[in-house]
Formats: C-alpha cells, sequence, structure tokens
C-alpha cells in the first residue's frame, strides 16, 4: 500500500486548482478508503460531482491510501471513463484496473408493474388452490404408503406414533386444563348472571353441557393444539428440509410419509380427542363450581343432571370432531413443513402459514360439522 | 509496530476436552499465515477465539492491539468492520439473494446509496469469478464452490485489513483454487492485507503462506517459514508435509527445499 511513513493520515480531500493558462486541475488528497469515507462518502460524491468538468486535469498523485471503495467513487465522478489528463500516486492505479472492464455499472431497470396489484391477488388465489391440491395429494400418497403397511403391521413407525401421543398429547395437558379450567368458570358466570334474571337456574346445566362437550370443547382444545403441536411439526419438517435431512431420508430409500408423516396423523388423531375429553371435563368441573357458588347448584346434582340434560350423542360428536381436527391438523403442519423452501425466511412464513391454515381448517369442519348434525342431540327433553 | 494478531496463553475447554492449552501466537501485518493441523486439532476453534465467538478459559486474544474479551462493544463493532471472515461452510444468509448478501455489510454502514452499492457488489462479484448473471439467485440455489467464492466476495465487501479464510478451497475445482490463490496474492500487495488461512490444502499453503502455523499436541508445536516446519520432527508434519502427497506439492511449486537436511 502506498503510504508515505512520515506523514500522518489525512482525510479524503477535493482541491480545484485553476492555474495561469486557465486550465483546471482537481486535486484529490488523504486517504480515499472506506476507514475514511465511511462518514464522508455523501459529501464527497457531491464534491467530486461539482468538481468533475470536461477537460480538467485530474491529479491523483497525492493520495495517501486508496481501496476499491475509494476508487469506485471517484470512477462514478468520472462517468465511468478514464479522464485523459489523469495522474496516479504509485501503487494506486490497480484500483481502477476491474473497472475498466466493460460492464461494471449496467444497471437492468425493471418497468414498473402497472398489473402487480391484479397480479398479485390472482397469484395468491392460484397459490391457495395449489395448496388445497397439495393437501389432498399427500392425504392420498399417505393412504396409499400406509396400505403397504396393512400387509406388515410390525414394520409400521410404532415408537414413531408413541412419541408423537406423548409430545402432542400428554404434553399438552397442562395448559388445555388451565384453558380449560378458566373458560368454563367465566362461561358459567356469565350463563350464571342471565339465567337468575329469569329464574331458569336449572338450565345452566343443559347450557354448559351442550356448549362444552359439542361446541368448545373440542374447538379450543384443537385451536391450542393447532398452535402447539401444529407449528411444531411444521418447523421440524420446515428445518429437515433446509438441512437436506428429508432428502437423505429420500435416497436412503425411506419415504417419509411413512416415517414422518403418518405418525403425526394417527397420533394427532388419536390424542386430540383424549385432549378433548380432558379439557371439557375440567372445563364442566370449573362450570360447575362457578355454578355452585353463583346459583347453589351443588357439584353433585350438577353432575348428576347433566347425563339427564345432555344427550350421550354428543360426547361421542366432540370425540369424532377430535378425530378429524387432529388428523386435519397433522396433514396441514406437515404440508406446509414440505413446502418449506430451503432457506429460513420460508421457514418462519411457512410456520406461521401452518398455524393459520390449520386454525380456520379447524374452524370451517366445526361449521361443517354444526350443518351436518344440527338436529342430532340438541332437542331439549 | 503492534502485531495484528495476539495470542497469549490460550486455553480452550469444552467439558473435559482441552483443545488449545497454552498456546501463543503473533501474526504482523502483512503476513500471511496458514493454520494446519489435524482433523480436530482445533483449528476452527482457534479461528473462533480470534474472532471473539468463543470465550477462552485463560489467556487473552489482541485483534488490532485491542483484547476482544474485555472491551466495550463500541470498540468491538469497529474491529469487526476492519476484518472479513469466510466461514467453513460459506454461512451465507439463506434467505438473501447473492446480491443482498454482498451489499448487506456495504449497507450496514449508511454511507453509500443503492447505485453505489450496486457498483460495489457487480465488482465483488468480478473480482471472486462469479458471473453476473447468479446476483438474484438465492444461495440455496448455488453449487458448493459458488458459496465458497461469494462467501469470500461478501468476506471482501467492506475492504478489510485482516482476512480470515476457514478451507477457502475446500469444494473448488483446481482452476478455480489456483485463481482464488492468485486473487489473495493480489489483494495483499494491494491492500497490505493480513490473512489467517486454516486449509488443508497443500497447493494452496505451499503457494500463498509466508508463515506456517502446525496446531497438534494442543498447542502451536511449530511457527515459521514452510522450510523451518518441515524440519519438524512431529509425526503430523512428517505425515502432512512429507507423505507422498506433500512431496509432490513440495516439488511441483519448485522450493528448494532440503529435505534431507533433517
Ligand atoms: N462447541 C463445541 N463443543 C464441544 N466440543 C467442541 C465444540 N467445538 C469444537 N469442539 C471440539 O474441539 C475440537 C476441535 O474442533 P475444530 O472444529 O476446531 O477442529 P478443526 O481443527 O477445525 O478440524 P477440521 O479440520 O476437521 O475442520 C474437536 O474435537 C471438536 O469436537
Ligand atoms: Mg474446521
Amino acid at each position: 500500500m502506498p503510504q508515505a511513513p512520515t506523514a500522518p493520515v489525512q482525510h479524503p480531500e477535493v482541491h480545484e486548482i485553476r492555474g495561469a493558462d486557465g486550465a483546471c486541475t482537481v486535486e484529490l488528497t488523504g486517504a480515499w478508503d472506506i476507514r475514511a469515507l465511511e462518514a464522508r462518502a455523501r459529501n464527497l460524491q457531491l464534491r467530486l460531482s461539482e468538481a468533475a468538468r470536461a477537460g480538467v486535469r485530474w491529479d491523483l498523485s497525492r493520495v495517501q491510501r486508496m481501496d476499491h471503495i475509494g476508487a469506485l467513487l471517484i470512477w462514478r465522478a468520472w462517468a465511468r471513463r478514464r479522464p485523459t489528463q489523469l495522474a496516479f500516486a504509485p501503487g494506486i492505479e490497480v484500483f481502477f484496473d476491474k473497472f475498466d472492464a466493460p460492464g461494471v455499472g449496467a444497471q437492468a431497470q425493471s418497468a414498473a408493474d402497472m398489473l402487480a396489484l391484479v397480479r398479485m391477488l390472482g397469484a395468491r388465489m392460484l397459490r391457495g388452490l395449489d395448496h388445497a391440491a397439495g393437501m389432498v395429494q399427500l392425504l392420498g400418497q399417505v393412504l396409499i404408503d400406509s396400505m403397504a403397511l396393512l400387509r406388515r403391521p410390525a414394520r409400521g413407525p410404532w415408537r414413531e406414533i408413541s412419541a408423537n401421543l406423548y409430545r402432542v398429547g400428554a404434553q399438552a395437558m397442562g395448559v388445555t386444563a388451565l384453558v380449560g379450567m378458566l373458560i368454563g368458570i367465566v362461561l358459567s358466570y356469565l350463563s350464571s348472571e342471565q339465567l337468575k334474571a329469569v329464574g331458569a337456574n336449572a338450565l345452566i346445566v343443559n347450557i354448559l353441557g351442550i356448549g362444552i362437550i359439542r361446541e368448545l370443547g373440542p374447538v379450543i382444545t384443537a385451536v391450542l393444539v393447532a398452535g402447539r403441536s401444529g407449528s411444531s411439526i411444521t418447523a421440524q419438517l420446515g428445518v429437515m428440509r433446509v438441512t437436506e435431512e428429508l432428502d437423505a431420508l429420500s435416497v436412503m430409500g425411506i419415504p417419509h410419509t411413512v416415517r414422518l408423516i403418518l405418525p403425526k396423523i394417527i397420533a394427532l388423531a388419536i390424542a386430540l380427542p383424549l385432549l378433548i375429553l380432558w379439557t371439557s371435563g375440567i372445563a364442566l368441573v370449573g362450570g360447575s363450581i362457578a355454578a355452585s357458588h353463583e346459583l347453589g347448584i351443588s357439584m353433585h346434582s350438577f353432575l348428576s343432571s347433566l347425563p339427564v340434560a345432555v344427550p350421550t350423542i354428543n360426547l361421542w360428536l366432540g370425540l369424532g370432531k377430535g378425530v378429524v381436527f387432529g388428523a386435519l391438523i397433522a396433514l396441514t403442519a406437515c404440508h406446509y413443513g414440505l413446502r418449506v423452501q430451503p432457506n429460513t425466511e420460508s421457514l418462519g412464513i411457512g410456520t406461521t402459514n401452518s398455524v393459520v391454515t390449520s386454525i380456520t381448517v379447524v374452524i370451517i369442519a366445526d361449521a361443517i360439522f354444526a350443518v351436518m348434525f344440527a338436529d342430532v342431540g340438541i332437542s331439549l327433553q | 509496530m503492534t502485531p495484528i494478531i495476539e495470542v497469549e496463553g490460550l486455553w480452550t475447554q469444552f467439558g473435559d476436552h482441552v483443545v488449545h492449552k497454552d498456546l501463543n501466537l503473533t501474526v504482523q501485518a502483512g503476513e500471511v499465515v496458514s493454520l494446519v493441523g489435524g482433523s480436530g486439532s482445533g483449528k476452527t476453534t482457534l479461528m473462533r477465539q480470534m474472532l471473539g465467538l468463543e470465550q477462552p478459559a485463560r489467556g487473552s486474544v489482541r485483534v488490532f492491539g485491542i483484547p476482544l474479551h474485555d472491551s466495550d462493544s463500541g470498540t468491538l463493532k469497529k474491529i469487526r468492520k476492519r476484518w472479513g471472515v469466510l466461514f467453513q461452510g460459506g454461512a451465507l444468509y439463506s434467505a438473501l439473494s447473492v446480491y443482498d448478501n454482498i451489499a448487506l455489510p456495504l449497507r450496514e454502514l449508511r454511507a453509500f446509496d443503492d447505485d453505489f452499492v450496486h457498483d460495489m457488489v457487480m465488482l465483488k462479484l468480478d473480482m471472486v469469478d462469479i458471473e453476473r448473471s447468479h446476483a438474484h439467485k438465492m444461495p440455496s440455489d448455488l453449487s458448493g464452490g459458488m458459496v465458497k467464492r461469494i462467501a469470500l466476495a461478501r468476506a471482501l465487501a467492506l475492504e478489510p485489513e485482516l482476512i480470515f479464510l476457514d478451507e477457502p478451497t475446500a469444494g473448488l475445482d483446481p482452476d478455480r483454487s489456483e485463481s482464488f490463490v492468485k486473487l489473495i496474492q493480489s489483494l495483499r500487495h494491494k491492500l497490505n492485507l493480513t490473512v489467517i488461512i486454516v486449509t488443508h490444502d497443500l497447493d494452496t499453503l505451499v503457494s500463498l503462506s509466508d508463515k506456517i502455523a502446525v496446531l497438534a499436541d494442543q498447542r502451536v508445536i511449530v511457527y515459521g517459514s514452510l522450510q523451518e516446519a518441515i524440519t519438524v520432527k512431529h509425526p503430523f508434519v512428517i505425515n502432512f508435509f512429507l507423505g507422498e502427497r506433500g512431496l509432490r506439492a513440495l516439488s511441483a511449486v519448485g522450493e528448494s527445499i532440503k529435505l534431507n537436511q533433517t
């Protein structure tokens, strides 16, 4: 690096000197490297472009330091062409070598897209359809691959299923119990206030029983599980895609549908109904506590009148929803996990989309259930 | 003149596993130093120590004369603008395109406008021999060797004074290794660059390094010129330099090295 050993390094500067013959010389001095330019680049850029007129002499012989950043700054002021009259300090010229090659600075400007909004809308819709098709395809693939298992059940992914059951089921019991309890109490308290006003205290059992066992229990548990396990399934599969583990599985001839996806679907389809049972039970306990407090209905009479007030079919309906919701959540989460691109940002987007979609899917499925079973198990006795 | 890097009495330990035991190393400005050693001898770990990514159990590391492990974050930030690092796996940001990966450190300075950054990125791509048409690809769509070269371009983005290269030529074809060596050589002459290279590639080692530090037995067993390094009687040195491949590399560069001096 050309560096005068004695002179201290000075700030980069642009001097315009008018000679006796009227010719103008632009002299650059000081250090033109990134350390010095960092704070001054914009200023110097302005000074340079002011100084750069056709026909001026450029004198760079008192430049103390140079690097590619400094050289580029000057090069741009020269309008990407070497001026005819030019003097370099020793060792500085090399930084300009690369620029003389054609092409530096040729920037392709993309034309403004007038139809961007329409295009985006269309792309979104197509993507949505694509996801739906992808999920159906995935389900089909899982079913086909698991047919082979029916013939050889010993080869089934039983260990994975049990590990998943523990993770999505047993480990979720704490949070679902807490939420269930609170919902039961709040719902019971609010309804009690209304029922007290019309003197229909006994109906609290019907309201809580039907409401929780048939609707709230399944939906709330499913939403919790979608947030908790759906996101983790997507993230796990997504990371496996990023780290090429999925590719490693396929080249070993292990279909990931059987090893990774099927166990998750089965585990969630088993665990979710059980969790619903647990959450609804706790919510009813919470509800009966609040009812005994507000309306003076003892817990014993609350529980004993429950089977009369709520036809058993509601319980089966709730459990059936659990099986369907569980499978849907697992399928959605796996689908998004497999769609993750091998980069970290796509992983984040995939996980978010997975949770949002699986909650939406659960609620849509719940609405379909509500329509299909509209006249089952809710007639007042 | 203060040395660029000073490692003194460094101990590194993971659990009971001691990687470095009382290790010393000093690198002067403008030197190209190669770290060699068997797999698992702690080369990458030593580099991470010099970068301040790992905390030593004992000892000190100074870079540009500034102690890494008890400086405030403002000082460290200044150091970090003055060095460039090429990680063993490239470590390109997977969510950013090639262009944005290289532009990131430049944009972070907030001193240059977009046009300038664009020109700079293109220049860096030229320097590492990557065609400009690859600028908008994502890192996952690149070959292993391209990842290496783009990571190098990113490491060079801020015109560093000191550059760390972990296995820079692993995964490059011989032609590219050769142009890599040329690039580093030209840069060090232009910019008075100090270079720390971790490598197993004998050709790169022989043609680039001023000094070689051999890591074995948890310390630097020899630190000196190639000539000095190969005269040490240590099983690693004998296998590495004086094995068949080693001899071939040494003779290929035509070093007048007296092997029978040992
Ligand atoms: N975070 C860590 N935790 C525990 N042990 C570690 C950690 N990082 C490194 N090691 C150990 O330290 C030793 C040195 O590792 P290092 O990565 O520095 O080796 P290396 O010399 O770079 O090898 P290679 O040439 O294979 O890259 C190894 O035994 C490794 O297992
Ligand atoms: Mg290593």
